[in-house]
């Protein structure tokens, strides 16, 4: 069994840092426990995977079509955007 | 690391819009009067600005009302925009001026507060370890969204998170930009922006992971 040093993170502990740890925020030390937890920690380590998943999601969204209505619309804004220039 | 406008100088018009045409490129092409240019730009941040003054405003009418004057802004604000941030964050940062101005939603009192955990405290057990793990879902969630199932999914989730969290969302992992860009754009400090990525964040991996425990 391994010994549960004081230091030692617990999970609950650790899904709290993920967040610093991605940005690349976490002091030198505590990033170097994180890491350690997550050595140890199969769970942890699927958390951190699905956070990074969870980002890569969000990531790969694209902007919905404009309808041909919208897209007139903006035609027309520019047009009386530009003849107000003249 | 903003570039110099005239780097872009002297490149030939493309006659046809790209998705490979970069921001700097449309406005370039958009002060000599191209209106596809402009077009090009509506496409691209139309729906990304109503999201984000979605939030701030009481209705979708307003917002629309907001994202339009950004427009209007942009295209009155073209001679003075010197590339010092990218277009993304100036027209962001608009939006979200245009949309406080506006707005009238009381969300913007307490920012981070409260305390919020990450994962639900009943998934631990009373030594902080995990009672309740989480569940495989990645590559379901991958096999999903390669049949087109999932990104509707994933904006509505985004859509339920609280104001404040989608708007570091929406900013950051979405639209791709830095935390000093989202810091600008939302008036945040760098902690509380990175609190409310944090719990936009750990929110939405645990809409995904709801989704995928149903489906079992």
């Amino acid at each position: 069994m391994r010994v549960l040093f004081r230091r030692d993170l617990v999970c609950q502990q650790a899904v709290e840092l993920v967040t610093d740890y991605l940005e690349g925020t976490l002091p030198r030390r505590a990033r170097r426990r994180f890491e350690a937890h997550l050595a140890g920690c199969p769970h942890c380590t699927e958390y951190l995977a699905q956070m990074r998943e969870t980002i890569s999601l969000s990531g790969r969204l694209v902007p919905e079509d404009l309808t041909p209505q919208m897209r007139d619309e903006f035609v027309d804004l520019f047009r009386r955007w530009q003849s107000e220039q003249q | 690391m903003s570039r110099p406008w005239p780097w872009f100088r002297g490149r030939p018009a493309r006659p046809i819009l790209s998705v490979m045409d970069s921001d700097e490129e449309l406005v370039l092409r958009l002060r000599s009067g191209d209106e596809r240019a402009f077009i090009g730009l509506v496409e691209r941040y139309q729906e990304p600005m109503l999201r984000l003054a979605a939030s701030f405003v009481p209705s979708r009418a307003i917002a629309e009302e907001v994202v339009q004057d950004t427009w209007l802004a942009l295209l009155r604000g073209l001679a003075g925009f010197e590339g010092r941030s990218s277009l993304k964050s100036w027209l962001f940062a608009i939006c979200v001026n245009q949309a406080r101005k506006t707005g009238t939603r009381e969300h913007r009192s307490v920012p981070v507060a409260d305390p919020e955990p990450a994962v639900d405290p009943s998934r631990f057990d009373g030594t902080g370890h995990w009672a309740d793990p989480p569940e495989h879902w990645i590559e379901a969630a991958e096999r999903r969204l390669e049949a087109g199932k999932l990104a509707h999914r994933v904006r509505a989730w985004i859509d339920e998170l609280p104001a404040r969290q989608r708007e570091v969302v929406l900013l950051r992992d979405v639209e791709g930009m830095t935390s000093d860009e989202v810091c600008t754009v939302l008036a945040l400090s760098e902690g509380n922006q990175r609190v409310l990525l944090h719990r936009g964040r750990s929110r939405l991996r645990q809409l995904v992971e709801d989704e995928f425990r149903e489906v079992r």
